[in-house]
């Protein structure tokens, strides 16, 4: 089986894999990349444990090629914190207590960044909706909407 | 899975040798996925060839004209979405859009994915066709045009041949007083499939006289129903309580629904009957609004 070369930009730094036509970007990301941040929750655009932005774009990865990163912008999990300093969304998350066995953290903290990018001030219920494709078997929710909530208001503090 | 080809043509003119070889390669047209790739890794679809048609610029457009909306066929649904004056012009078509899935699906699901994907549930049919949406099917030898309803022949087919891909969809713009909405029923708040939704296009007048109609429903039965004789019902009214009470009893009797998990067949006809009861009064409510 031929591999196609693919030439992309994953949190800024120019990046190139070979990868097979049926790969997602999602195994992409885990398998070649070792970027084993974005998780895997069901592999059907269910659950947004594989969510990242795609030029800007907040998408399930298990649902993109990885053929179809060619040229594109890609942010993972892995560029939200600075260095050694966590994000204020990821700060926040740590503060409320919005995570358990973690496993639909890294996508519900990457959504919540695209929400507050598109929408900084958003409602309880707006919240809600944004992050209705981002499922969790642990917390029952709550935690994570104050932690989201908590992370607009300072984000915008700060700004 | 044998290994497939990608192609990303950037034009339509580097599409049409990739259509020729679809005539004898197994093949797909890749737009955003949400529906083609999930079939594909369980094995119910298998392409030897992907066409990802992303790249190609008159599909991905959208432009909001004086006489005609065109709207390319793999413009994603959040793009449709936060397009204030499609909002204005087309509410039913962006509400069946954006029904669909969660912020991550409608950053990729497509119109033209969702009308060629062929589902019966499919929520983006029922208000294309009822705003008079018309189909441009590119192929090797030009473009051929077709109305929404023409598209889906059966569940999980279409009318477009081996060799042909949907460019654009384009839609008269609304006159004065008519407008469109969409309305479904699902068992949660998101994420979920239709058990029935109904579509309509109200025009009204001056008096609240309605003076055309289309109503159509989806989910009801393989392919989208065009309720033809409740718009005749409803022209000519002040679409009074006792006309839409009319209207939805006929909406109760069509199709042929199925019971599942979600909902039996009675429930379905009847939810049919509340919904274009309710749909009705929105796009007439609408219509109205558009009269100033
Ligand atoms: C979590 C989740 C929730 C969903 N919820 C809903 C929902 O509520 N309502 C609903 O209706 N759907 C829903 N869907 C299904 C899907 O997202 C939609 O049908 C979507 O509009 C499909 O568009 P796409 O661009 O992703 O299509 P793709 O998957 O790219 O294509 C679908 C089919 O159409 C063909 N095709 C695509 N574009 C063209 C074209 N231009 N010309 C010719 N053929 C073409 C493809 O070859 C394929 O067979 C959901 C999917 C997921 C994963
Ligand atoms: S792994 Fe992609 S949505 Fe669940
Ligand atoms: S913390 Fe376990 S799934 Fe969310």
């Amino acid at each position: 089986m031929s591999k196609t070369h693919v030439t992309t930009t994953i949190n800024g730094d120019a990046v190139e894999y070979l990868c097979e036509v049926d790969q997602s970007l999602l195994d992409v990301l885990r398998d070649t990349l070792e970027l084993t941040g974005t998780k895997e929750g069901c592999a059907t655009g269910d659950c947004g444990a594989c969510s990242v932005s795609l030029d800007g774009r907040l998408v399930c990865s298990c649902l993109v090629l990885g053929v179809e990163a060619e040229g594109k912008q890609i942010e993972t999990i892995e560029g939200v914190a600075n260095g050694t300093e966590l994000h204020p969304i990821q700060q926040k998350f740590l503060e409320n207590a919005a995570l358990q066995c973690g496993i639909c953290t890294p996508g519900f903290i990457v959504a919540t960044k695209a929400l507050l990018e598109k929408n900084p001030d958003p409602t309880e219920e707006e919240a809600r909706y944004y992050l209705a494709g981002n499922l969790c078997r642990c917390t029952g929710y709550d935690k994570i909407i104050r932690a989201v909530l908590d992370a607009a208001a300072e984000m915008r503090g700060a700004a | 899975m044998e290994s497939v080809q990608y192609h990303a043509p950037q034009s339509l003119e580097d599409a049409v040798p990739l259509l020729k070889e679809a005539r004898t390669t197994p093949s797909r047209i890749l737009a955003g996925g949400t529906d083609l790739l999930i079939q594909m890794r369980a094995g119910v679809k298998t392409p030897e060839m992907l066409i990802d048609i992303k790249k190609i610029p008159e599909l991905t457009q959208l432009e909001m004209g004086a006489d005609q909306i065109r709207l390319g066929a793999a413009v994603p649904s959040a793009v449709m979405d936060e397009n204030a004056e499609l909002h204005q012009q087309l509410p039913g078509v962006v509400e069946g859009m954006e029904l669909i899935g969660s912020t991550q699906v409608q950053g990729r699901a497509t119109p033209g994915g969702n009308l060629c994907n062929a589902s019966p549930a499919g929520d983006g049919a029922p208000a294309m066709i009822v705003s008079s949406g018309q189909c441009v099917i590119f192929g090797p030898n030009g473009t051929r045009t077709i109305p929404v309803e023409e598209v889906c022949t059966a569940p999980g087919r279409t009318s477009l041949a081996d060799d042909e891909l949907l460019q654009e969809f384009i839609f008269p713009a609304p006159k004065p007083g008519q407008s469109d909405a969409y309305l479904r029923f699902i068992p949660r708040n998101e994420m979920d499939i239709a058990v029935v939704g109904v579509a309509a296009n109200i025009t009204v007048d001056a008096s609240g006289t309605c003076t055309a109609a289309k109503v159509a429903l989806g989910a009801i039965a393989p392919t989208v129903v065009i309720a033809t004789d409740i718009a005749a019902l409803l022209v000519g009214t002040k679409l009074d309580d006792d006309t839409l009470a009319a209207a939805a009893e006929m909406a109760s009797g069509l199709g042929s629904p199925i019971s599942d998990k979600r909902g039996t067949t009675e429930f379905r006809h009847r939810i049919a009957g509340v919904l274009t009861r309710r749909v009705i009064k929105i796009a007439a409510a609408r219509a109205g609004e558009r009269l100033q």
